[in-house]
């Protein structure tokens, strides 16, 4: 056993920069690389586009990121975790597998996790008792079945530990949970168990620490003027030990920062009771743990307790919820804020000239500049300028893009001074509504399988 | 005691969850952990949130990071891809938290 692995998270999210995993694999020593590529609205546009072609519904991000990397992390032999599968794994390993025969690279192997896209056994499912009730308001899922997205549970480290176990060097699964692409590469080095709560839950903070890449290293963070070097910025390296205490750090010569602020600022992030975060493998007591600085850019966490998990799966459904458009232009001074004003009831004034009436929670002005992220806190009263910004959303569809088309005629036929309008005229987009519920674990098996180039 | 700023001597991150928000809050030694517990109570919070914040508002401690964690519910305008609001993730809230003045 190593008694130490090194693991980086070289993409934080769905549209980080590709320079995250190409700089991890080249800049230092890298065991494993872990990759998040999903949100919750991911998996229904994922779902609409295998709909289309049967080839499609994984993250095409994730291919064109290995085009760059495959060479160097199989000439070094990192292990890459990724749940870039979405609805498709198989789909993705097959491109991986043929971009790897274009580079020449025989003998890499590819495994992929199923069994966490239930979209089509939902039906089954609810005829077995799974009631799916959504968890933040309790409402029945037969309010939305008819327009359902998408359905994934929310998997955990195990599965990923699995297809390690069974030789994979490439790991792509579908909906498996943040900290999992961390946890999964400890358990399979470590040989730690299901009843390991205590390394479970310091799997579970390490993951959590470095799901959004960056967000560890410097970004995001409160005192930025600390931050030495965002262009360079480096990505997280956990360093994992197999009695689970870690250290957080980035690569030598890298941008950014490790230090206990930066680390707690990101343990904080998205946190409900910090005595309780729920994963699929354990329960983690995030107020347990011990954080040193160790060294430069180094912090150590330790004595992180945990406990069992619930014997059920979160389940991320997704369903159509009607249609939206935002349109922005900029309204110059003198007297920008009340020009704008005046633009915006111009524009439901002739909307309803029209027949096209929106209710108050349908519609949104915002006046960017004067005050929209902080109200009521930080407010300018009377800046040189704003950005009008104006949306709506409801059922219907041609209301939504009736709305689009009432933005640009302010231009001329509004107050002075209003301008910058690009981008065309703001059209009606999908709203996707999030369904979260619960699911025995019982009801969810899943498989691993590996290929080889 | 003086008047100051939350921003003056303490950390913040916040984040969407659900419909809502998160707001983290932490500071650097345990003199100013105690100003923060008794200084940034719910019903400030709730106070100084009044035009983002329309549900209720939960508090938890975390002594080991030398932070509170406040859940705001309905914060987000609908939330996920639902809101039309510029800040539709509540990313912008804990520096709004910062903002507050408090007794140091």
């Amino acid at each position: 056993m190593r008694d130490k692995v090194l693991i980086g998270y070289g993409q934080g999210f769905w549209g980080d920069s590709i320079l995250g995993p190409v700089r991890l694999v080249r800049e230092g020593p890298l065991d494993y690389l872990a990759l998040d590529y999903l949100a919750e609205v991911t998996m229904s546009i994922m779902q609409k586009l295998k709909g289309r072609n049967p080839q499609a519904g994984y993250a095409t991000d994730f291919v064109k990121m290995l085009e760059r990397t495959l060479p160097t992390i199989a000439d070094k032999g990192i292990k890459v975790i990724a749940n870039a599968g979405g609805v498709n794994p198989q789909a993705c390993l097959e491109a991986v597998l043929a971009l790897a025969r274009k580079q020449g690279i025989k003998g890499l192997k590819v495994g992929i996790i199923e069994g966490d896209d239930i979209l089509a056994r939902i039906p089954e499912l609810q005829a077995a008792g799974h009631a799916f009730t959504n968890m933040d308001d309790g409402r029945p899922l037969t309010d939305v079945q008819d327009r359902l997205l998408s359905a994934n549970a929310y998997v955990g480290a195990f599965s990923v530990a699995e297809c390690l176990d069974a030789g994979a060097q490439i790991v792509i699964g579908g909906r498996i949970t943040d900290p999992a692409l961390v946890g999964g590469p400890m358990i399979h080095e470590f040989g730690w168990g299901p009843a390991d709560y205590d390394k479970l839950a310091a799997s579970t903070m390490a993951g959590h620490i470095a799901e959004c890449g960056a967000q560890c290293t410097g970004g995001n963070y409160t005192d930025w003027k600390s931050v030495p070097d965002f262009v360079h910025i480096g990505y997280p390296i956990i360093e994992a030990t197999p009695g689970g205490a870690f250290v957080v750090t980035k690569h030598d010569g890298t941008g950014g920062l490790v230090n206990r602020n930066t680390v707690i600022s990101q343990l904080l992030y998205e946190m409900g009771d910090p005595k309780r975060y729920l994963g699929p493998d354990c329960t983690a007591d995030f107020t347990s743990a011990k954080i040193e600085e160790v060294g430069k850019d180094r912090v150590q966490l330790t004595g992180i307790k945990g406990g069992p998990p619930t014997d059920t799966y979160k389940v991320s459904l997704s369903y159509s919820n009607g249609y939206k458009a935002t349109g922005q232009l900029t309204v110059s001074g003198p007297e920008a804020l009340a020009k704008a004003r005046l633009c915006a009831d111009i524009v439901f004034g002739r909307l309803a000239l029209d027949g096209v009436t929106f209710t108050e929670s349908e519609k949104l002005v915002e006046f960017v500049g004067a005050g929209v992220c902080h109200p009521g806190i930080l407010e300018a009263k009377d800046p040189p300028e704003v950005v009008l910004r104006i949306g709506v959303k409801c059922g219907d569809k041609n209301k939504v893009d009736r709305f689009g088309m009432e933005m640009v005629p302010l231009v001329t036929s509004g107050p002075p001074g209003v301008t910058g309008f690009a981008g065309g005229r703001p059209k009606a987009t999908d709203i996707v509504g999030y369904w979260p519920a619960l699911l025995d674990k019982k009801a969810v098996q899943t498989r691993v399988r590996v290929e080889e180039s | 005691m003086v008047k100051c700023k939350l921003k003056e001597f303490a950390f913040a991150r916040s984040g969407d969850k659900g419909d809502g928000s998160n707001v983290g809050i932490f500071v650097k030694t345990e003199r100013d952990y105690e100003v923060l517990k008794r200084e940034v109570t719910v019903e400030r919070v709730q106070k100084h949130f009044a035009a983002i914040c329309k549900g209720e508002i939960t508090r938890y401690e975390a002594p080991n990071l030398l932070a509170l964690n406040f859940l705001l519910r309905d914060s987000l305008g609908g939330g996920g891809s639902e809101s039309l609001k510029t800040d539709a993730q509540g990313k912008t809230h804990g520096l709004a938290l910062l903002e507050m003045e408090v007794e140091r």
